[in-house]
């Protein structure tokens, strides 16, 4: 691990064949503007640009040369990827950062790209199975995908939906089905290490922000008075205690979708820098042999990253049932007696 | 900026933007297509299994009920024939009593009838024995009347005489 720990320090002097495990892994998680098929093939993927003068649109090959080596690109400014961002560069080669935060990339990445295949592919899958459900009708068993379907829509329903949410559950199962089985969806295609899946979507921090930021307002817009009540002013308590607690409740409110942010975020990347590591282990040890150990360990997280990839989504899908029920309870005024 | 010291942690807007169109196209497509006719059928079969099952146990109940029914009747029919053996019994009991008693005051009556029959005819008897004393006492003063009055002892035996002869009787 020393070695590896070194060949990390030295990635600025970086010599033929050795290996920056680091850097690697760093560039499987993070998004790019390409997606790596094989070999020397990927596809690239449109960039789009907004600056202070307008949009603009080109594909991401005109950012690197036939060899792979990036190179800046003259569009409105001249553009360079820099650590897979892309920055406006000063003629002498260094970034310019004043410019460069003006740039608002709404690039069509890998990520985007893997993100609307899992759209596509949820819409498939849903719609085939509504539509078995108007054709057989309800007094015939699941067919097929359906009976696949079936239990885990009930099992959503009876272990998210009802528990948290009661009587009001109805209303709120679309958006937990949907955000379920969109963060479960993209897990796995997380975990397909070649083209269709292996952008790691659900283990980027914009796409958790994101759908943490939708749970967000679906709690606050269905917040009742009551869960005001309790942030602001809460019953039962003296003067003072109500006053001390209204900002750690204030906070509690934007802590939520952070703790939701982030436990997504760190448990899929996790998964997969423990996946990319163990790979790893066979460059790093230069041998063959130390496959024998990597790939049986590869395996098996994989098989773990299963789990976890189903786990965190019941996980994101039933705490946002929590905090929706939370906001919606109705207290039968229960004065706290101290 | 302290998110600037890793990417990995500082959330991309141009991301965000396409996440978020990303999930209210799902969200609208699958709550509009799929969503609500899968729920509305998963839950139309849990309905139609709760209503059969539901059913089921009612039939059986049902079935209970009429067993028990039957068993009451059964019972019933049971206590009612008993019932009616008693009665005709009784009713038995109480014909032979009264035929019995019937008897009784019919030969009572006979009895009575018969001993009346019976004094009624001692006494005629006796009234026609009193007229047949009288008269044979009238035959025997006429014999004696048709004797001579002369002896007097020998009346007096005489008349002694027929006056045990009288007691006899």
């Amino acid at each position: 691990m020393n070695q590896a720990t070194e060949q990390h320090n030295n990635t600025d002097q970086k010599e033929e064949g050795d290996f920056d495990v680091a850097g690697t892994i760093l560039n499987h998680i993070r998004d790019d503007h390409s997606w790596h098929l094989w070999g020397h093939t990927s596809i690239h993927l449109p960039v789009i640009l907004k600056t202070d003068k307008g949009f603009e649109a080109f594909s991401s090959s005109r950012l690197s040369d036939e060899h792979h080596q990036l190179v800046v690109y003259n569009g409105n400014y001249p553009y360079k990827q820099v650590d897979g961002k892309i920055k406006v560069m000063n003629a002498d080669g260094s970034i310019n950062k004043e410019a460069s935060k003006k740039v608002f990339d709404i690039s069509i990445t890998k990520n985007v790209v893997s993100m609307y295949i899992t759209v596509f592919l949820l819409i498939i899958i849903f719609l085939g199975v509504a539509k078995a459900y108007k054709k057989t009708g309800v007094t015939s068993a699941p067919k097929g995908f359906q009976s696949f379907i079936e239990p885990v829509i009930i099992f959503i329903r009876d272990e998210v939906g009802k528990p948290y949410l009661g009587h009001q559950a109805p209303r709120f199962m679309p958006f937990l089905l949907t955000i379920f089985f969109f963060i479960w969806i993209n897990n796995l295609l997380g975990l397909v290490p070649f083209f269709p899946g292996g952008a790691n979507v659900s283990g980027n921090i914009a796409f958790t922000l994101t759908l943490a930021l939708f749970t967000f307002v679906i709690v606050n817009v269905n917040g009742k008075k009551d869960y005001w009540k309790h942030i602001f002013w809460m019953p039962g308590l003296s003067t003072g205690m109500k006053i001390f607690l209204m900002p750690i409740e204030l906070l509690g409110v934007f802590i939520k979708p952070i703790s939701l942010t982030i436990r997504l975020f760190a448990n899929m990347t996790a998964g997969h820098i423990l996946v990319l590591s163990l790979i790893s282990l066979v460059f790093i040890f230069k041998a063959v042999s130390a496959s024998a150990m990597a790939v049986p360990f590869t395996v098996f997280i994989s098989v773990i990253e299963l789990l976890v990839g189903f786990i965190q989504a019941f996980i994101f899908a039933m705490l946002s049932a929590l905090y929706i029920g939370m906001a919606i309870e109705e207290h039968h005024e229960q004065e706290l007696v101290l | 900026m302290l998110l600037e010291i890793n990417p990995l942690v500082l959330p991309d807007p141009g991301l965000m933007i396409w996440s978020a169109l990303a999930f209210a196209i799902l969200l609208f497509v699958l709550g509009k297509f799929a969503w609500k006719p899968i729920m509305k059928a998963i839950s139309e079969r849990e309905q139609g299994i709760n209503d059969s099952l539901a059913t089921a146990e009612k039939v059986r109940a049902e079935m209970a009920q009429l067993k028990s029914d039957n068993e009451i009747l059964l019972v019933q029919a049971r206590e009612e024939r008993a019932q009616i053996l008693k009665e005709a019994k009784e009713i038995k009991d109480k014909m032979i009593n009264d035929a019995k008693e019937q008897a009784k005051d019919a030969a009572g009556k006979i009895m009575a009838d018969t001993q009346q029959a019976i004094e009624n005819q001692k006494m005629a008897a006796l009234i026609d024995l009193k007229n047949q004393v009288g008269n044979m006492v009238v035959e025997v003063s006429e014999k004696i009347l048709r004797r001579e009055l002369s002896n007097k002892p020998e009346q007096e035996n005489y008349i002694k005489q027929l006056t045990n002869e009288i007691k006899l009787n």
